[in-house]
């Protein structure tokens, strides 16, 4: 270790630690703001800290709005979401892997034809067929244009695939069905890739606003990143602090469990990257 | 008989196995794809009870009238700007916290959960928070470019600037993630490679980089390259949050224009045309990234 080593490596972490606090800039400034008085967020002067730890904001944002609710509507639509998802994908990932049937080539070309897709282009019809359904403003209007999830059918099927042919011909002397052999044997050894599938489904649908913008225009079901811009708008600039809680309170669910699960949680969102 | 029964059955099975989401495929991608395409020829209007078809109208429009053709420009210019930098940040952070891997793994870890913070946490909601941050007047920017004598500007109003300022956001939020791909990437190249380069003769880091690193990385940096230009041209969250397209469509983008034109002006015609060309765009870089995956080059 010689001393043009040590002077390197001390640039590289000064410049890593320089960045990374660049990167968290606006998370502390969230934090910082949300346990500010009114008073000391519209001072002339500008402190990095807040005076003192007061969690007024955070009880306005509750009882204020009904961000509960949007916690709530989150919850429910991607649960619903992942649920039909799953319940859609993983007998036709089963069936397009371990079984041989006329259109079975069809159908995974189907899936990958799906993959090149983006949910924005289908959104007109999607609307005018919910519309003609009398589905819009309900929480059937945010689930249903994705329970046919093309990546989660891909994702499954590479998975069964790997998996040894003899296992299922043992399932089925054994006297089990096809339904019960793709949820009772398939499904628990797909674990890994179903994890990663439902980090990055939930993931995506927490975090989306085109849907919920265009499908429903009841604040009542409203997700929580429809839910922070009805709170935004209706506050007019002089809420900040309440609505700085509103953020922490709507960003708190997906950060915690990326902490708490890092090496899964990057896997998942690394393999959603091969979706269009 | 008891053959005819069990193929009956066999045939059965498949169709309650992969019947319902061929059906949800259809009637969920499929068929809208070929309405919207139909559409886009339509002068539609969401609520009208008929329709007239206009040929090319809606797509002369979109890239004769200066107005409407921000929408594709801006796109563009964005995805210029983020595409490059993010995958250039993304690499160097990567590199930077390889290295520290190799002393400090703890450190490397913490610091790596650090950048991928963005790509983890609601971008609306932090769009909110980054509107505080760039307040002309409350924001911690402008308050700390005061405090160098500088006047800060009004980011997100300024017709010159707020595209960039949204870039930068951008930026912010792709770093990660690119980071994440180029640390698989760098993680998989052998150790051995380095010394046989060691041997001839490429001692110094940056020599390093040009004769094993960088060629090493080759796939995964045109894997990123395709993801980054996939998620740059579906910009929507920061400019509906932020700027609604605006000051005077300075900030208008393809899948922002898409909703505008479609559910609140309600030209469905029109906004299907839009919704075509963001379509193209996003199917060039998608068929590029199967030709990647084709050739095995993928993350993992």
């Amino acid at each position: 270790m010689n001393s043009r080593n040590l002077i390197g490596r001390a640039i590289v972490l000064a410049l890593l630690f320089l960045g990374a606090m660049l990167v968290l800039t606006p998370f502390f400034w969230m934090l910082s703001l949300s346990f500010k008085s009114q008073a000391e967020i519209f001072s002339p002067t500008i402190s990095l800290f807040p005076d003192q730890l007061q969690w007024d904001n955070y009880r306005a944002a509750f009882e204020r709005t009904t961000l509960l609710r949007f916690l709530v509507n989150g919850l429910v639509v991607c649960g619903g979401i992942l649920f039909f998802q799953i319940l859609f994908a993983l007998p036709c990932a089963y069936a397009l892997a371990q079984r041989r049937f006329r259109g079975r080539s069809l159908i995974f070309g189907l899936v990958l034809a799906g993959l090149l897709v983006p949910f924005h282009v289908t959104a007109i019809p999607i609307f005018l067929g919910l519309a003609e359904l009398r589905l819009l403003n309900t929480y059937g209007a945010l689930i249903l244009p994705f329970v046919a999830s093309v990546f989660g059918i891909f994702l499954f099927r590479q998975a069964i695939s790997a998996m040894p042919v003899e296992l299922f011909e043992a399932a089925r002397i054994d006297g089990l069905s096809e339904g019960a052999i793709a949820w009772r044997i398939a499904l628990p050894l797909a674990m890994p890739a179903a994890t990663a599938f439902a980090i990055f489904s939930v993931v995506a649908h927490w975090n989306d606003l085109f849907w919920p913008l265009i499908a429903i225009s009841d604040p009542a079901l409203a997700p929580p990143p429809r839910g922070i811009l009805y709170f935004r708008d209706e506050e007019s600039g002089t809420d900040v602090g309440p609505l700085m809680a509103a953020a922490v309170v709507i960003v708190a669910p997906m950060v915690v469990a990326f902490l708490l699960a890092q090496r899964r949680f990057i896997q998942g969102l690394a393999v959603g990257g091969l979706k269009g | 008989m008891r053959l005819i029964d069990r193929t009956r059955a066999e045939a059965l099975a498949n169709l309650w196995l992969a019947g319902p989401a061929t059906v949800a495929m259809l009637v969920l991608i499929f068929i809208p794809v070929s309405i919207v395409a139909l559409l886009s020829f339509t002068d539609y209007q969401f609520g009208a009870r008929s329709f007239n078809w206009v040929g090319f109208d809606n797509y002369l429009i979109l890239i004769k009238d200066p107005q409407a053709r921000r929408a594709i420009t801006n796109t563009i210019v964005y995805a210029a700007i983020v595409i490059p930098l993010s995958i250039l940040f993304g690499l160097l952070v990567a590199l930077g916290l390889h290295s520290v891997m190799r002393y400090a793994p703890r450190l490397s870890a913490v610091l790596r959960a650090a950048y991928f913070l963005p790509v983890a946490a609601t971008l609306v909601a932090m769009a909110v928070v980054w509107q505080m941050l760039l307040h002309p007047n409350l924001g911690l920017v402008n308050h700390l470019l005061a405090a160098a004598d500088i006047r800060g500007p009004a980011w997100l109003s300024d017709r010159g600037l707020v595209l960039y300022t949204l870039a930068v956001i951008g930026i912010w939020q792709t770093v990660g993630y690119n980071m994440v791909l180029f640390l698989a990437g760098l993680a998989a190249i052998p150790e051995h490679l380095y010394d046989a380069a060691e041997i001839d003769g490429a001692n110094r880091g940056w020599e390093r980089f040009w004769t094993v690193t960088w060629p090493m990385l080759g796939p995964t940096t045109l894997f990123v390259v395709v993801v980054t230009a996939t998620g740059a041209f579906r910009v929507f969250e920061t400019v509906a949050t932020l700027t609604r397209g605006g000051p005077a469509f300075a900030s208008d983008v393809l899948v922002y224009a898409i909703y505008r034109e479609g559910f609140v002006y309600f030209k469905a015609g029109y906004s299907s045309a839009i919704t075509m060309v963001f379509f193209v765009f996003v199917l060039l870089f998608t068929l590029a990234k199967f030709r990647l995956m084709e050739s095995r080059v993928h993350y993992r």
